[in-house]
């Protein structure tokens, strides 16, 4: 399919495809088995400029935008989403900055984000509040020039290996989800510590792990934004980012399908390629036209999101919904047409369904997404009235 | 301190086809890249000018004129400047004539410290024109180097790989090493390199423009004069001895006779 990628943006894919063939394929599996964090993969990616494709040029990014970064991340995600997820999760731990920050705080965080010399993570889940982001429990306290946390963040991705984390917490619990502000906490400050490392179904070379604060002491000015502006900083942030889980899916899913098809021709039953059973075709079939209408969907909502639109939660959602849930069939087909083989792990498609299903989940579930796809449906027929 | 790093552009597949009339590389529709022991060449460069925190990798080539996109490729990868040196006089060089027109290049691009080639290229396969290009250049040399050990006061310190083990050369600078595929993992290209590359004027130098006595160049200035290339033709027969272990050996044994 034609993208009408303009050349850098080619470019950007090629190398992050290049990347994904020559370096991340081949310890896909071992970092999977391990769950070690790759940071030599990292390194790479920083040295290649990948960390700033999206970044303003003034923060020593490339000028790129949402699409730039869903380029990256699915084809990172072909080879391994572990690792494109560690990479994601930068992105998602500083659009907060991005999009909030005041010019100091840009000035002083962006630009070691673009360079990849600094992880960004971002914390807003916690035990007791997942799809219900509003019942976060951890709170900030003004303190003369500080605020003072304490609570417990959950499932952070890149949590302990990141510097910079922008955390949601309660300021104001009277008023409910218009009380939580948002703060950027850098590592190493006293009484911010580490909960135990997660040993996941998927994405095992991503660290997933706990924020600690206790009587956590941040400077004031790492307020972003103003208090009380917490879930806004969030949506906003999840809105920009759900089509990098969508592009996610997409290079999963993609990924699933060059193996299976590889398998399919060479495999021999009944003394023919698999491939040639009608079957098996159509799965494969199936498989392709599915990841083209993902791919399609979640490059048109990057792209809308690009130009400037105001409200996107709804494409957004959308992205993110339907690229997860062909993410997870793809990679099911995959196994089966593997069979046997497909159920081992000498082969690299288990690996690939297990790492899908982490999509129809994080970043708000899929059952969320379509609440807010609903609930936007009927909020614009209501305007039209 | 100045390192030229020397590269050739070849044909990326194992088979190469050759026009049966000159007996030389059919270039047209074939994928291109830079030798790959030539990628060594570069990351070694580049390493040596980020560990002393100055200098210059200046990336040198001749051929068509086509091999500017392999000078690119290195000049995204993070060298400094290229130039290519391209003339239809230069064409159908041996391994003498190639040392001697990348010479006058060097030359031309004034002092330098140190020249890396990689140890070989993948289509020649001679290990020729880094020696020779040295001996052009009379500085000292040393080939197949695994490791750079130190680089300081004018001079560089090498392992070099022998058959049976390695041996620790110390040269004074200017100098010329060749390098193995052990001496580092070349680096990718970087998406910022990329750009830089693809606005970056790469100077063409012919025979105009360089010192050089044009009967020393090309097919004109080459001594060795390709006759014939060909895949030897592999005869194997299969010949089943049949009889007792006994009958056996002994006719094995009489045919082993023969062959020595």
């Amino acid at each position: 399919m034609e993208y009408f990628l303009t050349e850098e943006q080619q470019m950007i894919k090629e190398l992050a495809a290049r990347i994904a063939d020559e370096r991340i394929k081949p310890v896909a599996a071992e970092l999977d088995e391990k769950g070690e964090f790759p940071w030599d993969l990292m390194k790479v990616l920083a040295e290649s400029d990948l960390f700033g494709v999206w970044l303003p040029e003034e923060y020593g990014g490339l000028g790129g935008g949402v699409l730039e970064q869903v380029l990256v991340v699915e084809e990172l995600s072909r080879a391994c989403s572990g690792v494109a997820v560690s990479y994601a999760a930068s992105g998602l731990g500083s659009y907060p900055i991005l999009l909030f920050g005041s010019e100091e705080q840009k000035q002083k965080y962006l630009p070691d984000v673009a360079s990849g010399a600094k992880l960004a993570a971002f914390g807003l889940t916690e035990a007791n509040a997942g799809s219900d982001a509003g019942a976060i429990e951890t709170t900030a306290v003004l303190d003369g020039d500080h605020y003072v946390l304490n609570g417990t963040k959950q499932w952070i991705t890149n949590g302990g290996e990141a510097e910079i984390y922008t955390v949601i917490a309660m300021t104001d619990k009277s008023k409910g989800s218009r009380g939580a502000s948002a703060f950027i906490v850098e590592k190493g400050t006293p009484g911010f510590s580490f909960g135990k490392k997660e040993d996941k179904m998927g994405i095992r070379a991503s660290a997933t792990r706990e924020l600690i604060f206790e009587d956590c002491r941040i400077p004031k000015e790492n307020l972003l934004g103003r208090e009380g502006m917490g879930f806004i900083v969030a949506m906003r942030t999840l809105d920009m980012t759900r089509p990098g889980i969508g592009a996610q899916a997409v290079g999963i899913a993609q990924g699933a399908l060059d193996v299976a098809l590889a398998y399919a021709r060479e495999r021999k039953q009944f003394g023919q390629p698999i491939a040639s059973f009608q079957a098996v075709g159509h799965m494969l079939a199936d498989m392709a036209t599915e990841i083209e209408a993902a791919r399609a969907l979640v490059y048109a909502v990057a792209r809308t999101i690009d130009s400037g639109a105001k409200d996107f939660s709804k494409e957004s959602a959308m992205a993110k919904v339907f690229a997860s849930d062909v993410a997870m069939r793809v990679t099911t087909d995959a196994v089966q047409i593997l069979g046997g083989y497909g159920y081992m792990k000498e082969y690299p498609v288990e690996k690939m369904m297990r790492d899908a299903k982490i999509t129809q989940i994080y970043e708000g579930t899929n059952q969320i997404q379509r609440n807010v796809i609903s609930l936007e449906l009927i909020k614009q027929a209501a305007r039209k009235r | 301190m100045q390192i030229i790093v020397c590269l050739k552009q070849v044909p990326d597949t194992t088979e190469v086809r050759i026009n049966p009339e000159t007996n030389t590389l059919m270039r047209e529709g074939v994928a291109s890249v830079i030798n790959p022991f030539d990628m060594y060449a570069i990351e070694e460069a580049l390493r040596i000018k980020e560990s002393l925190g100055e200098g210059e990798v200046t990336v040198l080539s001749m051929g068509p004129p086509q091999a500017e996109a392999s000078l690119r490729e290195a000049l995204s990868m993070g060298a400094d400047k290229a130039v290519l040196l391209s003339d239809r006089a230069f064409a159908g060089a041996d391994s003498l004539a190639t040392a001697y027109t990348l010479a006058a290049g060097v030359a031309k691009l004034g002092e330098f410290g140190l020249v890396i080639c990689g140890k070989q290229a993948i289509d020649g396969d001679t290990a020729q024109v880094g020696p020779s290009l040295a001996e052009q250049l009379d500085v000292p040399h040393a080939t197949y180097v695994r490791k750079v050990q130190s680089l300081e006061d004018n001079k560089i310190v090498v392992e070099r790989m022998t058959e049976d083990g390695y041996e620790v050369i110390e040269l004074a600078l200017p100098a010329l090493i060749t390098v193995l595929k052990d001496i580092n993992q070349p680096r990718l290209p970087s998406l910022k390199g990329k750009m830089r590359a693809k606005k970056a004027e790469i100077p063409v130098w012919g025979k105009e423009d360089l010192d050089v006595d044009e009967k020393l160049c090309g097919l004109a200035g080459s001594p060795t004069q390709v006759v014939k290339i060909f895949t030897p033709e592999r005869t194997r027969e299969c010949r089943l001895i049949e009889g007792s272990a006994e009958e056996q050996a002994k006719v094995l044994a009489s045919e082993l006779k023969k062959i020595i």
